[in-house]
């Protein structure tokens, strides 16, 4: 299986296919494929861009021991 | 000079004798200004204490009282020197004074001249960072190409700061408004004290551990130097240059600069510029997005359009216009050459037809019926033509023949 691809690694991907498609020397089959590869990336990318959940966390140290909570900001300044 | 004790007796006899023993205020005070004079520590001396009443003169003297827990001392310090300072006294402001004490003989007074003042701590500190900042350099801590780059859309954002005031509230506000869905792990740290330095560290190094973030930002509000000391720490700034996770430092106030704001792979001016910094707007990236999925879509129907001009092109040639005309051509040669050949052949048969004609002419001329026919006869004995009468003997049968037939007849 291959490793999910970052958002970076998806863009840039993407960019790449761009700049090689717009030079326009590629066969009609191969910019065919290209273009299926780009509109791939494209979903990747605005599929990393929604799938994140909105999660605002405070660490807490317990010795070693980490635990994870919501942070919800105290209204007492200071 | 003035040597005299004070002697009080009866009224009236002794005025004379106090008339000429008393000095006046002014000599008083000119005899403690010169006492104080003499006095080589006074003179030069290093006074630390709090400002209090300060007055900036529009002649551009500074006069202010200078005060511990027990005491107050005055002090004025001439324009000369006052311009000389890199930073604006007020009230409450700790320092350090350096000047010599004298009189002012009108008021009966004395006071510190100030020749130079610094903010206590300060100096010291700011000889340490000076320090501290040439050691790293040297050690290649600020080298641009040892910078990571913050990620275009990091998953996670951590940040190292205090869990309250308003530095965390403005990361979390910037944040979520450039991307509502936006994932952030606050590590809280104390961010001045003592022991906030290791706290630092041991934050950086945890998130690092554990991967818990894709871009730490690491944040303070603005305070004196003393406050934002912690992130002047070596060993912060030895956990920054060790981090895998790209780090935005953003500590104090935009004209704060910190060691930890050089190591960084990033300085932003304040928390909520690193916020912007780390936290890409949502709505711009998807509108980016869009604008490559329009160019694919473009450039694939630029290149459809090309490859179908280039069909096109080869439709409208001679060959898929009229498919049949290379082949009508080629029949027409064909028959050509068959109507040729049969040519030929004729003239060959006429030829050939003219020559036997001629042959059959001439065979006529030499054949000898038509000598026959003009009379003569062809003698033949045993079969044979007989030339020469030498060949003939009396008695002997013999053979004529004429145009008409042969007759037998006897040589006599």
């Amino acid at each position: 299986m291959k490793k999910e691809q970052s958002f970076e690694e998806n863009i840039q991907e993407l960019e790449n296919i761009i700049l090689e498609l717009e030079k326009g020397e590629l066969t009609l089959e191969d910019s065919m494929k290209k273009f299926e590869k780009g509109m791939e990336l494209s979903k990747n990318c605005n599929k990393i861009l929604e799938n994140a959940e909105k999660k605002i966390t405070i660490l807490l140290k317990d010795g070693e021991e980490l635990k994870e909570q919501d942070f919800i900001q105290t209204k007492i300044e200071e | 000079m003035l040597k005299q004790t004070c002697v009080f007796g009866r009224k009236d006899d002794k005025v004379m004798k106090y008339e000429n023993m008393a000095i006046t205020v002014s000599e008083l005070n000119s005899y403690i200004k010169d006492k104080i004079a003499d006095d080589e520590f006074l003179n030069n001396i290093l006074v630390k204490g709090e400002i209090s009443n300060f007055k900036n003169h529009y002649t551009g003297h500074m006069y202010f009282t200078l005060k511990d827990e027990k005491s107050l001392i005055k002090c004025i310090m001439f324009k000369t020197y006052a311009q000389k300072l890199e930073f604006m006294p007020k009230d409450g402001m700790k320092v350090f004074v350096l000047g010599g004490v004298s009189v002012f003989e009108r008021d009966g007074i004395y006071q510190i001249y100030v020749k130079a003042m610094q903010e206590d701590g300060v100096g010291i500190l700011y000889k340490k960072f000076e320090e501290l900042k040439q050691k790293l350099e040297a050690k290649g801590y600020f080298d641009t190409n040892h910078k990571k780059k913050i990620p275009i859309f990091p998953q996670t954002i951590g940040v190292l700061t205090s869990q309250t005031g308003s530095v965390i509230k403005d990361i979390i506000n910037v944040s979520t408004r450039r991307n509502p869905n936006v994932r952030i792990r606050l590590l809280p740290v104390p961010v001045q004290g003592q022991d906030a330095s290791i706290k630092i560290a041991e934050g950086i190094q945890f998130m690092n551990k554990h991967k818990l973030a894709d871009v730490l930002i690491l944040a303070r509000g603005g305070g004196s130097l003393e406050d934002l000391w912690p992130f002047n720490e070596e060993i912060v700034a030895n956990e920054i240059y060790n981090s895998e996770i790209p780090i935005i430092s953003a500590v104090g106030h935009e004209t704060d600069f910190t060691i930890s704001d050089f190591t960084a792979d990033l300085r932003a001016p304040t928390p909520s510029a690193a916020a912007e910094l780390a936290v890409p707007n949502i709505f711009e990236l998807k509108q980016k997005i869009q604008s490559y999925q329009n160019r694919l879509h473009i450039s694939l129907s630029k290149k459809y359009e090309m490859q179908k001009l280039r069909y096109e092109k080869c439709m409208a040639s001679q060959v898929f216009k009229d498919p049949y005309k290379m082949l009508s051509d080629k029949y027409l040669v064909i028959e050509k050459y068959i109507k040729s050949l049969e040519i030929n052949i004729q003239n060959k048969k006429q030829k050939e037809k003219e020559k036997f004609v001629k042959l059959v002419a001439k065979l006529d001329t030499l054949s000898p019926l038509k000598t026959l026919t003009r009379g003569y006869s062809i003698i033949q004995k045993d079969g044979k033509i007989v030339n020469t009468v030498k060949d003939l003997k009396t008695g002997e049968n013999i053979n004529l023949q004429l145009i008409d037939g042969t007759k037998e007849a006897k040589i006599l």
